[in-house]
């Protein structure tokens, strides 16, 4: 390992621009001409919009345009679409219902927008806004899922009656119940998994400047994967043919998924910056994003696990509701399916595994995937049932788990993931030991002297992470490739850029894909610089999310490094007079090996580009690109243990002590790694204790600023005890498995875990509000 | 935000004559509540008076068993103030608990009893050790200024000037903070006047803003102890219930959070 190479814990280069105030977000952009767009969204869960009379609005100040969704459908501007189709178990597709970006004839929930004002600045398209008279009939509306697919209820989409998106299954019915018929033990659990509005401290944002002479827009947003988007918006859209659009995802202030889908709001933007022939300009504000970025989990699930008289898990069995909102968003339909039951069988040996899960429209804001999608509602599904489990069957919690772990791998679950590695044991051990497990008791013992009620709580997660073999997604229906690519150009004078599809909103890829390249070539990252986020600068790539940058994105970058090496071999084998097959790399040099002879990489650059002296038949340059298909999903997993305490009288809860012992493969900066661990813990801790997007029973939502919603801040979490224990992922060369999601799929159920033991009440919902542990506390 | 004229006064006079010129005026203190609230539009004042930097409403004052806070002093300024930690150390913990930093900073002992807010934590402290609200036209007791949520007795164009306590035996206060906005979930401020008096008073938790506790009060003059509120009930009728707490929890609340501010008494 070099200073700056792999393992190194290198400060991030991009924390000067971040903050001395010098990032660039879209909201810094300015462009010439440019006019402002104010939405006018329904205050309605459900109505028909009978008319829309914006003539005063037109004649007021600085008012440039309004335009609605009857326009909008009339141009022909495309529904927005769901990139993944899933098959109900009666063979029947999904049912999609119709989402024009701006509602012609009906809202299905508050926030959405029917129409637009575009004015000279943003306070005078809010003025004129209030000006546009929208005259809504309203319909009856129904937020809460089990009231969505009863009888009688309220319908969102002629497409989807009963308000059934699908009835999907997984896994073996049959083998699923002979395992319960001869079951010693059948252990129970009802929980619902809380919805989470997301809340990326950059709201969305999108400038669209269309070009009429070069019939060409450009598009400056919030974007996770700018070439999905551009993607996504010319295929599927309408909006221009792909090489007449350019689309620019500069700095982005966080995404955790919600950044990844294609919003109406870019959608109109693009399309009215044609239409009234300026740059426009959107930028969202907190309640903007309350009712529009796309919201996550929301699940209502019920599972039993059958146990043999050896307390070994023999067969699970889970059915499960997922609140989709009002429109399916870009990715919603695989969040609690393909990445949600398959990794139903946790860290465990679990012979047979059985889920349906039904999809369910109600008059909310549309959930999608946000950091984890699928995976936190599985594991804290496991991660309960095995608590509860435990309690049940009177063992040791640890143990448990200890006795139904996977321990040989390969391991084929019976629910599609083929996990290629992992040592459980080891992550349980090291977090067992950095909480001091067995002294638990006396601790307990003397917190209850206090007058305070201790827990502890365990919970082993895993994930399937490096998103994703695009074959095996797309025999699951995913629309499409999961693949990275990169681009190394190696510049006459040395300095190395890379090109990469993956996007970095937060993760510190400026600083950990240089790393690989100092690693590699051992030059210093100052003279690597990397560059994402533009569709004109960078070739085709998918983006960043499911923990895929470093496991897929940084292989794809190390396969564009090994061509470009190979290529500067043969220049400094033929300047060196020496056999390509003796050339080294070292210290920014190619050395013979075993001899002092070498040269610098500057001069192997500046002979690839002045090509005065090349091997015969060789093309000047030197710059490679490369596509990376991963073979497998990785899979991260880890122990999480959490002591805390409760106060009787308040219900309240804080912590004692959190351990996090994590198996991410091989680690490329570790600073960088614990910076994604705390940021994933807090917001699975933030699910636990804090956060809940609440609606109404008429679809009204309650949580739409931080005077009600709940975030998670500083002094709410502990100091963090982190630990690595390692296996490499034999998937990638890298051995990289991923580490961007895994405190937020682990932490919640370490945390009621830890309650329900203090308090010695199993059911417990999320968030665990001090109201409702003292209500459970006190509860007869 | 709507447009508006924004002035900044430099004495009491000028800011009663300024609001007397203009329509709708609005008088601008630390800017937490009557910001946010003209952001989202929900406010439209035609005028902007700042009081902020009017120096007779700056400044805490101890004059034997008094103590007067001028309605401007930032709670960050009360908190930190030698003669506030000296005379009624429960208004400087009170200020230690009250929003963030940033709130701290900017937020005045004047704006927050003006705004009355059901969930405040000032206007627990006024009604537990029954203050005067001084104006620059009279004097209110707390107990006549407070009049349900977001009500007081102040008339338009009124100005608080100060806010004097007299110094108690002991006090105390207690908070149960809200977990999204750090308001009072429930707050309890309990006080011992130096003649023997108790008085109690309960933020967040009524639905008619905030409250003396009687029950409480009789119990604590009977015995100033945590303990002898253990009997006590509070009934949850006509208390606050939301998201983040049933009328019930809040009673219990007022209960627990007496017992803890008595604890802390000091
Ligand atoms: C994030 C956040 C958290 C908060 N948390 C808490 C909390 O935990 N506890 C709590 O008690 N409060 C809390 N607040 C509210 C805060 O205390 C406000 O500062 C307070 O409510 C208003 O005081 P201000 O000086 O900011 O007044 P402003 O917002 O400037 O004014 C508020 C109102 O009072 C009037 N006013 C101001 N001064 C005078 C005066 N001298 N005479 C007559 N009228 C006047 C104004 O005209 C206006 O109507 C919080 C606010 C925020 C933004």
């Amino acid at each position: 390992m070099g200073v700056e190479g792999i393992g190194a814990r290198v400060v991030r280069k991009e924390d000067k621009r971040f903050i001395t105030g010098k990032g660039r977000y879209v909201d810094d952009i300015k462009l010439t001409g440019m006019t402002h767009a104010h939405f006018i969204r329904s205050p309605h869960a459900h109505a028909k919009v009978k008319g829309i009379d914006s003539s005063a609005a037109l004649k007021m100040p600085g008012v440039v345009a309004v335009l609605t969704g009857k326009q909008l459908v009339d141009d022909k501007v495309g529904n927005l679409i769901c990139g993944w189709a899933i098959t109900s178990k009666d063979g029947s597709p999904m049912k999609m219902g119709a989402w024009p970006a701006m509602a012609p004839e009906t809202v299905r929930f508050v926030g959405q927008a029917v129409a637009v004002v575009i004015a000279e600045s943003k306070n005078l398209a809010r003025d004129a806004a209030e000006a546009v008279v929208v005259d809504y009939e309203e319909l009856p509306a129904v937020a809460d899922m089990q009231a969505a697919i009863k009888a009688g209820a309220p319908q969102l989409h002629p497409e989807a009656p009963g308000n059934q998106v699908y009835d999907w299954v997984i896994g073996d019915e049959g083998a699923t119940d002979a395992a319960f018929a001869k079951a010693a033990n059948v252990v129970k659990l009802d929980v619902t998994n809380n919805r989470l509005a997301p809340n990326a401290m950059e709201p969305r944002a999108a400038i669209a400047d269309y070009d009429a002479a070069e019939e060409h827009f450009t598009l400056y947003t919030t974007s996770q994967n700018p070439h999905v988007a551009r993607l996504v918006l010319s295929a599927f859209y309408n909006i221009a043919p792909e090489h007449k659009l350019r689309v620019i995802a500069p700095d982005v202030g966080g995404g955790f998924g919600s950044k990844i889908f294609i919003y109406p709001e870019e959608m109109v933007a693009l399309w009215a910056s044609k239409k009234v022939g300026r740059p426009v300009k959107w930028t969202g504000d907190r309640t903007e994003a309350f009712l529009t970025d796309a919201h996550g989990r929301d699940h209502i699930t019920h599972a039993e696990m059958a146990f043999d008289a050896n307390n070994k898990i023999i067969g699970l069995k889970v059915k499960t509701y997922a609140n989709f909102g009002a429109y399916m968003s870009l990715f919603s339909s695989s969040v609690p399916t393909y990445l949600y039951a398959t990794l139903l069988s946790g860290q465990y040996n679990i012979p047979a595994i059985h889920a349906e899960v039904v999809g369910v429209y109600t008059n909310t804001t549309p959930v999608d995937a946000y950091r984890g999608a699928g995976r936190p509602e599985a594991s804290y599904l496991i991660e309960r049932l095995m608590e509860t489990a435990a309690r049940q069957l009177k063992v040791d919690p640890a143990e448990l788990r200890r006795s139904n772990f996977i321990t040989q791998f390969p391991h084929q679950t019976p629910v599609i993931m083929a996990y290629d590695t992992g040592d459980f044991n080891a992550s349980l051990d090291a977090a067992m030991k950095a909480i001091d497990y067995a002294g638990f008791p006396a601790r307990k013992a003397k917190a209850k002297a206090d007058g305070k009620l201790r827990g502890i709580g365990v919970s082993c997660y895993i994930e399937a992470c490096g998103i994703a073999p695009s074959k095996a997604v797309g025999s699951l229906g995913a629309g499409v490739g999961l693949w990275e690519s990169a681009e190394v150009r190696v510049n006459p004078v040395g300095t190395i850029e890379i090109l990469t599809g993956s996007h970095s909103h937060g993760q510190g890829h400026e600083t950990t894909f240089c790393q690989l390249v100092a690693e590699r070539l051992g030059i210093p990252i100052s003279q690597v610089s990397i560059v994402h986020g533009d569709t004109d600068k960078v070739q085709f790539g998918m983006g960043t999310y499911g923990s895929r940058s470093a496991a897929v994105g940084l292989t794809a970058i190390l396969k564009a490094m090994e061509k470009m090496e190979s290529k500067a071999k043969k220049i400094a084998a033929h300047a060196l007079e020496a056999s390509e097959a003796d050339i080294v790399i070292e210290n920014g040099e190619f050395k013979v090996t075993g001899t002092d002879k070498a040269i610098a990489l500057p001069m192997v650059a500046l002979a690839a580009y002045t090509a005065h002296n090349l091997p015969d038949g060789m093309e000047p340059g030197l710059k490679e690109s490369a596509f990376y298909d991963p073979t497998n999903f990785t899979f991260p997993a880890g122990t999480y243990i959490c002591e805390l305490e409760v106060d009787p009288g308040t219900g309240k809860t804080s912590f004692v002590n959190f351990v996090a012992a994590d198996d991410f493969g091989r680690l490329i900066n570790p600073m960088i790694v614990e910076g994604q661990v705390h940021g994933g813990l807090v917001q699975g801790i933030g699910q636990a204790l804090l956060e809940h997007a609440i609606y109404d029973a008429n679809g009204q939502p309650v949580t739409a600023s931080f005077m009600d919603y709940a975030m998670p801040r500083a002094d709410d979490v502990p100091s963090f005890n982190l630990s690595h224990t390692t296996t490499l992922c034999p998937g990638n060369p890298l051995g990289i498995k991923g580490c961007g999601e895994a405190g937020a799929i682990g932490a919640s159920a370490a945390v009621i875990n830890a309650i329900t033991d203090a308090i010695g009440k199993n059911t417990l919902e999320m968030p665990a509000t001090p109201d409702r542990v003292w209500r459970t506390i006190h509860a007869a | 935000m709507y447009q508006t004229t924004y002035h900044r006064a430099s004495s009491v006079d000028e800011a009663v004559s300024l609001f007397g010129k203009s329509s709708e005026a609005k008088f601008l203190a630390g800017g937490q509540t009557l910001l946010p609230v003209m952001k989202q539009r929900l406010a439209a004042p035609s005028d902007v008076i700042d009081l902020g930097k009017i120096k007779e409403l700056q400044g805490v004052e101890l004059s034997g068993d008094v103590l007067t806070i001028k309605a401007a002093t930032t709670y960050y300024d009360i908190m930190t103030n030698a003669d506030v930690k000296k005379a009624i150390p429960a208004i400087a913990y009170l200020t230690s608990v009250l929003g963030d930093p940033a709130v701290r900073y900017r937020g005045t002992i004047g704006g927050s009893i003006a705004n009355n807010d059901p969930a405040a934590d000032f206007p627990a402290a006024l009604l537990a050790l029954g203050a005067t609200v001084k104006t620059n036209k009279r004097s209110i007791s707390a107990d006549d200024f407070f009049k349900g949520l977001f009500t007081t007795a102040l008339e338009d164009g009124e100005i608080i000037t100060a806010v004097s306590f007299p110094v108690p035996a002991k006090a105390g206060y207690e908070k149960m903070r809200h977990p999204a906005s750090r308001f009072a979930l429930t707050g309890v401020f309990v006080a011992q006047t130096k003649s023997g008096e108790v008085r109690v008073a309960a933020t967040g938790a009524s639905q008619s803003g905030v409250m003396r506790v009687p029950a409480i009060e009789a119990a604590l003059k009977a015995n100033w102890s945590p303990s002898a509120i253990d009997n006590v009930t509070i009934s949850a009728s006509g208390l606050l219930a939301d998201i983040h707490g049933t009328a019930e929890y809040r009673a219990n609340l007022v209960k627990v959070m007496a017992q803890r501010a008595v604890a802390a008494a000091r």
